[in-house]
């Protein structure tokens, strides 16, 4: 049988595998130290509270997390601009009809399971590419939220350019639940994202996973020569 | 005719005529001066503005309300304080304390508002039903609405007593029939000071008048439009019991022994950490206590919408739309297991549908491992 001749593509750059490696590990702290200061265990203790602190440092966790994700998100906004093809943000925005008619491809192709043509993307999908923007702007509610809950309690600036939002929603509560239950919809979102990423290096055999960590994906020559040819061609156009 | 104002006595004026030495006198501006946040100062400029200003005029206007603001008040720790504002600020109109009743009334309200136009501050307690032409509350044969708008026309400032004029109270809470309406929404062009609370508490409110007397202004006020000087912490990070939520001792049930500790009750639904208000500083009855100290969790009664936020006692809040017992993780985890089932489904049909496409790679990849045999 014919061998199939795999290059190695240079896919994820640096900044953005360690934006992403960051980000999974602050979501995932934020998940956890957040869901205990929702719902705390209860402990029936003779310790001095004096002498105890944990939940303090729970919420110092949270919040210290928190200034980290927002600067790893501001970076990554910044390479979205700088960065290389697969990293712009041309690929999460659907501007034109043809990112649109991508999306409808792939969830077709990938998520209907229809007897389509399979439309290679080397970067992200169109449907994963949006599906990330989405994503972008569900982090963004829980910054805004976070923020302006902490607002209140901190002197420092950043934080007081958040103090608008809980008089927009009228007090604490209702910013409070928002925050809650997106965070909710991010784990639903995670579950979705891990399950799609093994799925496809399980059957494309690209290396979707470890790209994550190195960089690379490993595309067929002859996807590779016809990608060529279809820039050629929109250049001349 | 001589504007009124001129002939008006002085707070100070009214306060010695009543029998109160000037020992008292000072030791109120001390202790309010103190509540507003004012400092050491501040002593001299309340007293020089209680005896040089003339009372000011005010109307105060009950409309969907239980009274509990003006029991508050007039309960407030200080003598003083009720007999200053109550008597001395010239209620012109009020209905639960005014002697004169009926046309009598009426014609009081009106001559207020005719001598003192644009002068007068206006009090509201109690929230405005705007549904069937305003027709859930009457007064005098007319409705609250009219009665609102022909009054904040003259208003120098507009202050709102407590949650029903601030944020609709009980009578807003869903499905709100009568269209109970905060004042703010009906007014428009006035500054309006917000001074939520079921009710508030009896010093805050003494001490928001005395800052409008004193200053000839409205105090700062915060994004939502409560005086900054009383409702610019939470409960929460004032409260006495806050070294327990830190620890992370939290009582469970109310009759644990966690809750005999005076453990902290943000487990059992306190509204501590989400309600702007002067509780745990100033306390209540005089500084004996507020419900924190008395073992209930606070329930955010100076809030927007605080009967429509969910339980009393509990912290997750309820989910709009799916039931009574439904809390928002309980329908996250429902939400995450059925995305896994989905996934799973969905793994199963991709295993079906695209077995030809994985063969493919997997015998292209025994066929090179087998050629290192």
């Amino acid at each position: 049988m014919k061998t199939v001749r795999l290059r190695r593509v240079y896919v994820w750059q640096m900044p953005v595998r360690i934006f992403h490696w960051i980000n999974a590990l602050c979501i995932l702290v934020l998940g956890v130290t957040g869901y205990l200061i929702s719902n705390p265990p209860v402990f029936l203790s003779n310790a001095e509270a004096s002498n105890s602190f944990w939940f303090g440092t729970n919420r110092f966790i949270h919040f210290t997390t928190a200034y980290i994700f927002l600067s790893m998100l501001i970076m990554r906004l910044y390479w979205a601009f700088v960065g290389n093809k697969y990293a712009s943000w041309r690929n999460f925005i659907p501007i034109n009809k043809k990112f649109i008619q991508k999306i409808g491809g792939v969830l077709k192709h990938d998520i209907l399971l229809l007897k389509t043509e399979e439309d290679v993307s080397i970067g992200h999908n169109a449907l994963a590419g949006f599906s990330y923007f989405m994503f972008f702007l569900l982090t963004l509610i829980m910054i805004v939220t976070g923020f302006g809950l902490y607002a209140d309690s901190s002197t420092w600036f950043l934080p007081k350019l958040f103090a608008w939002v809980p008089a927009l929603f009228g007090g604490d509560y209702l910013v409070r639940e928002i925050h809650h239950v997106t965070m909710w919809i991010l784990v639903v979102f995670i579950l979705i994202h891990l399950y799609l990423v093994f799925l496809h290096d399980q059957y494309e055999g690209r290396g979707e996973t470890s790209a994550m960590i190195s960089g690379y994906k490993f595309i067929e020559e002859e996807v590779i020569e016809k990608q060529k040819e279809e820039r050629q061609i929109e250049r001349i156009a | 005719m001589n504007s009124t104002s001129t002939k008006r006595p002085t707070y100070y004026e009214e306060l010695r005529r009543k029998g109160y030495s000037r020992r008292e006198f000072m030791q109120f501006c001390t202790m309010i001066a103190a509540y507003m946040g004012l400092e050491a100062n501040g002593v001299a400029q309340v007293s020089e503005a209680l005896m040089s200003h003339p009372r000011v005029p005010v109307i105060w206007l009950h409309f969907q309300e239980c009274t509990c603001c003006s029991e508050s008040f007039i309960r407030s720790s200080h003598p003083m304080v009720a007999d200053i504002i109550l008597d001395k600020i010239s209620l012109d109109y009020t209905e639960t304390l005014m002697a004169a009743a009926g046309h009598q009334a009426e014609a009081a309200m009106e001559k207020t508002m005719k001598d003192s136009y644009g002068e007068y501050v206006l009090c509201v307690e109690g929230s405005v039903p705007v549904y069937e032409d305003g027709a859930y509350c009457c007064i005098g044969g007319r409705s609250a609405v009219d009665i609102l708008d022909e009054a904040a026309a003259g208003a120098k400032a507009v202050i709102g007593w407590g949650s029903c004029a601030c944020n609709g109270c009980v009578q807003a809470a869903s499905p709100n029939p009568t269209g109970a309406t905060p004042i703010h929404k009906l007014i428009k062009g006035k500054p309006i000071i917000k001074v939520p609370g079921c009710p508030p508490i009896g010093e805050v409110m003494a001490g928001v008048l005395v800052h409008l007397v004193t200053f000839g202004r409205i105090p700062e006020l915060d994004r939502i439009g409560r005086p900054k000087a009383f409702y610019s912490k939470r409960v929460h990070d004032s409260c006495y019991r806050r070294p327990f939520y830190d620890a992370g001792l939290f009582v469970e049930s109310f009759d644990d022994e966690n809750a005999k500790k005076g453990y902290c009750l943000y487990r059992v639904g306190c509204k501590g950490p989400t309600t702007y208000n002067a509780c745990g500083i100033m306390r209540w009855n005089d500084g004996v206590s507020y419900p924190i100290q008395s073992g209930h969790g606070c329930i955010g009664c100076s809030e927007e919408n605080f009967w429509d936020n969910g339980s009393f006692y509990t912290r997750v809040p309820n989910f709009p739309g799916f039931g009574i017992e439904s809390n928002a993780d309980k329908i996250g985890i429902a939400a995450a297991g059925l995305t896994a089932a989905g996934l799973t489904a969905h793994a199963v049909g991709t295993r079906l549908k695209r077995k030809k496409e994985h063969d493919k790679i997997l015998e292209e990849g025994i066929d090179n491992a087998n050629e290192l045999n």
